[in-house]
């Protein structure tokens, strides 16, 4: 027992001489702690002993975290079509996401959102922007970043126009516009 | 007394030495016996495709017939690793071409491989007889036809689970017209159909065909049309069976099941109707693999065919299997291996199903021979890990996905520490161990302890501090693979283990919290390492102490890449210049 505590000292004590960037007298590290993943909302080192492990903030999302649970594509796609086959409970209706600027796509599931504005808080968290203010008139004022979509008949669409149930129906994919092409879709009324 | 052996005595016998971590170990043994080795290891296994130069592989080995490359991290599989990032095959291929023509057998994994490679391995390997391509993209229908043209004494072609540009069925109608080498065709990935008039030629000049793998497109009449034809199968996947039972057609079928008196293993199955299953008990008795990973079919008929299943050595189900049916499972396949069970609805909201923890204490306790593990299962306990543990010591590989993050024993609400621990402890030949569930820095103190011969290591969701880091590098021995997402450690541990990495074939971290400025720190220190900063915004232009998205760590002979794409930044990368490309082809 006591060598473990020993051992729990020891590495302590390599704080002090451990290798870190920043001036002498700063503890950066711990201040731009970025949460680059919206679900790793732990709690700090310090509560190692607490009884109950229910974290400060609410659990992660359903269905936003990227490659969870570690299923391959492939499997997720094979069984995926034959459940929207057979099944027509609209379960699954997964589109692509892109976002100007970012090398990645990524894949969200419209049926786990009720509507536009958790549509619009899961795409915020996961491609770390904000939206603007929407009005019916001005479309999203306020940002560089309109949220847009493709629909069935290949027109691209600013996200919020149509009823939501029309939206999950005929949205094909999603792209988050940057940018002056955005406002030029903003604007059409 | 030096005892010198003539070197063709040594090379007679090395040669009897067939594993390559032997031939390693007698590679170091002193210069004769490295010069003796190389040249005569058939058999080449490069673990990570940027550890070492094609060209310095072609030199050592002027021997090689083999080659098998691994491309990308393994998390690639979940999407964690953005397109373009590289795993090109094209460099390896060009290599070979060029300075080992004799070149017999390619197997790639998470490689991109495109029509260009296909041909020109089609072009440059006059006895070219195996290609195994497993998740690998870039590559069209037209690339496999060049390779079905051209290589005359082909016997294996497999395509598993890659993402190829199908651009029809037609690449079945260039095989050579008169009788092929064929023993394993694999084609199950392909979406598009093939002119089941071609596949029924194709198979009947075949004659060594043993292994044969169809796509969802062939359906039940071609499935009992080739069967006919190709009773000696060993390995068959099927097709589809979406098409509403026809009497005549399921008797059909039955018939030609009963004629593949030598099936071992069963695969395909996709969308297979309860009413079929019966087409196939004649062939369950001898069966020692079976696949129903895409059979969505439920637990009693699920159980109907599994019971008489008595030889099965292998056997991938989805978790509509229940607690139930793997209590079957567990009293009838006592030969049973391995065991993998799969989300049904794979992502976080799971269905209701009932497959819980108990599902796999039943099969740990009657299946004496179990040893490899995958499952996926909402929520666990400690008793059961605690009681797999006690049961199955003889467990090589464990990889338990606790679907919910962060989801303690949902009996005590403790975390999961006393039951991993009981697995490290306990499982002696442990090689690979995936974790998952509510786990402190004190589950990796144990695993660190116990599990010595472990050599891959997934972790997602776990861990308080850099404690669990310090841990896994500081205490596990055998550790080659360890990949890590979305835990709350820093650079500490990181760089006071710095060393450890080099022992290691690569090391990945994504979504932690580990600053630029430790993988510059880590780059400078550690020059036969390759840090790959994988960030979308390119991490140069934030502060040193904030965090990288994605951490690819792996060492290499070979130094910096030169094809890394903009998200990929290295201490190599010079800014003004920009990314240096090679012809990828």
């Amino acid at each position: 027992m006591s060598t473990s505590f020993e051992k729990m000292d020891e590495f302590v004590n390599l704080k002090e001489t451990e290798l870190r960037l920043g001036l002498p007298g700063t503890d950066n590290v711990c201040e731009e702690r970025e949460k680059v993943s919206c679900c790793n909302k732990r709690a700090l080192p310090s509560e190692i002993e607490s009884s109950t492990r229910k974290s400060e903030t609410s659990p992660p999302r359903k269905g936003q975290i990227v490659g969870w649970p570690p299923v391959r594509s492939y499997r997720k796609n094979n069984i995926q079509t034959k459940k929207n086959e057979s099944d027509n409970e609209g379960q699954g209706i997964y589109v692509k996401v892109s976002m100007d600027g970012a090398p990645y796509l990524r894949k969200i599931d419209l049926s786990c959102y009720k509507g536009y504005s958790e549509l619009l808080k899961a795409l915020e968290m996961m491609f770390k922007f904000c939206v603007g203010e929407y009005s019916e008139r001005q479309g999203y004022e306020g940002s560089d970043f309109v949220p847009t979509y493709e629909d069935k008949d290949g027109d691209w669409m600013l996200i919020g126009d149509v009823p939501w149930e029309m939206f999950v129906r005929t949205c094909k994919r999603l792209r988050i516009m940057k940018g002056s092409e955005a406002k030029g879709l903003g604007c059409v009324v | 007394m030096n005892l010198r052996l003539p070197s063709k005595v040594l090379e007679h016998i090395i040669s009897f030495i067939d594993s390559n971590e032997d031939r390693n170990s007698v590679s170091l043994v002193c210069k004769s016996w490295f010069e003796t080795e190389r040249k005569t290891r058939k058999r080449v296994f490069v673990g990570n495709c940027y550890a070492i130069t094609p060209a310095a592989v072609a030199r050592r080995f002027p021997e090689m017939r083999s080659l098998t490359l691994k491309g990308k991290p393994h998390f690639a599989d979940y999407n964690l690793v953005p397109d373009g990032w590289g795993g090109y095959a094209w460099p390896w291929i060009e290599a070979m071409a060029k300075k080992s023509p004799s070149l017999e057998e390619i197997r790639l994994k998470r490689m991109v491989v495109t029509d260009e490679c296909l041909e020109l391995i089609a072009a440059s390997f006059k006895d070219f007889k195996v290609l195994v391509l497993t998740s690998c993209e870039g590559f069209s229908t037209d690339g496999i036809a060049a390779i079905a043209a051209t290589c005359r004494n082909l016997r294996v072609l497999e395509l598993r689970e890659c993402i190829v540009e199908d651009l029809g069925g037609d690449w079945l109608s260039y095989f050579p017209e008169t009788s092929t080498s064929l023993v394993s065709l694999d084609f199950s990935c392909l979406d598009s159909e093939v002119k089941l008039s071609d596949l029924e030629r194709l198979v009947s000049r075949s004659p060594d065909l043993k292994s044969l793998k169809l796509n969802p497109a062939v359906t039940v009449d071609g499935l009992e049309s080739l069967l006919r034809r190709a009773p000696q199968l060993t390995e068959l996947g099927t097709g589809s069976f979406s098409a509403e039972l026809k009497p005549e057609a399921f008797s059909k079928l039955s018939e030609a099941f009963t004629n593949c008196k030598q099936l071992k293993c069963l695969s395909g199955l996709w969308d297979v109707l309860p009413e079929y299953l019966p087409a196939l008990y004649s062939v369950c008795p001898g069966l020692t693999s079976l696949n129903l990973s895409y059979a969505t079919v439920r637990m009693p008929d699920l159980v109907e065919l599994l019971r008489r299943c008595s030889k099965l050595q292998k056997l991938w189900v989805m978790d509509l299997i229940e607690d139930k049916g793997l209590e079957t499972v567990a009293s009838c396949c006592k030969e049973l291996r391995e065991l993998r069970v799969f989300p049904s609805v794979p992502d976080l909201d799971a269905t209701n199903v009932a497959l819980t923890e108990q599902g796999l204490v039943f099969v740990s306790q009657g299946c004496p021979k179990l040893e490899s593990v995958l499952y996926f299962c909402v929520q666990f306990t400690n008793a059961a890990l605690i009681t797999i543990a006690r049961n199955r010591p003889n467990i090589k590989c464990f990889r338990l996905c606790v679907i919910e993050p962060f989801a303690p024993d949902y009996k005590t609400n403790e975390p999961l520490d006393k039951g991993f621990k009981a697995i490290a402890e306990r499982c002696k030949y442990l090689q690979r161990l995936s974790v998952s569930g509510l786990l402190t820095d004190k589950a990796f103190k144990y695993i660190a302890k116990h599990a010595k011969k472990v050599r891959m290591l997934s972790v997602a969701f776990a861990g308080d501090s850099d404690l669990m880091l310090h841990h896994l590098l500081s205490g596990c021995e055998s550790l080659k693979k360890l990949e890590i997402r979305d835990c709350p450690f820093g650079d500490t541990a990181l760089l006071e283990n710095a060393s450890k990495l080099e022992t290691m074939r690569s090391l990945w971290l994504s979504s932690c919290f580990v600053s630029f400025g430790a993988c510059k720190l880590l780059s400078q220190k550690m020059p036969r390492l390759n840090v790959e900063v994988i960030d979308e915004h390119p991490p140069e232009t934030r502060p040193e102490s904030s965090p990288v998205e994605r951490i690819y760590i792996y060492r290499t002979v070979a130094g910096p890449r030169l094809d890394m794409p903009e998200f990929v930044w290295t201490i190599h990368k010079n800014p003004e210049i920009g990314v240096s490309h090679l012809a990828i082809k």
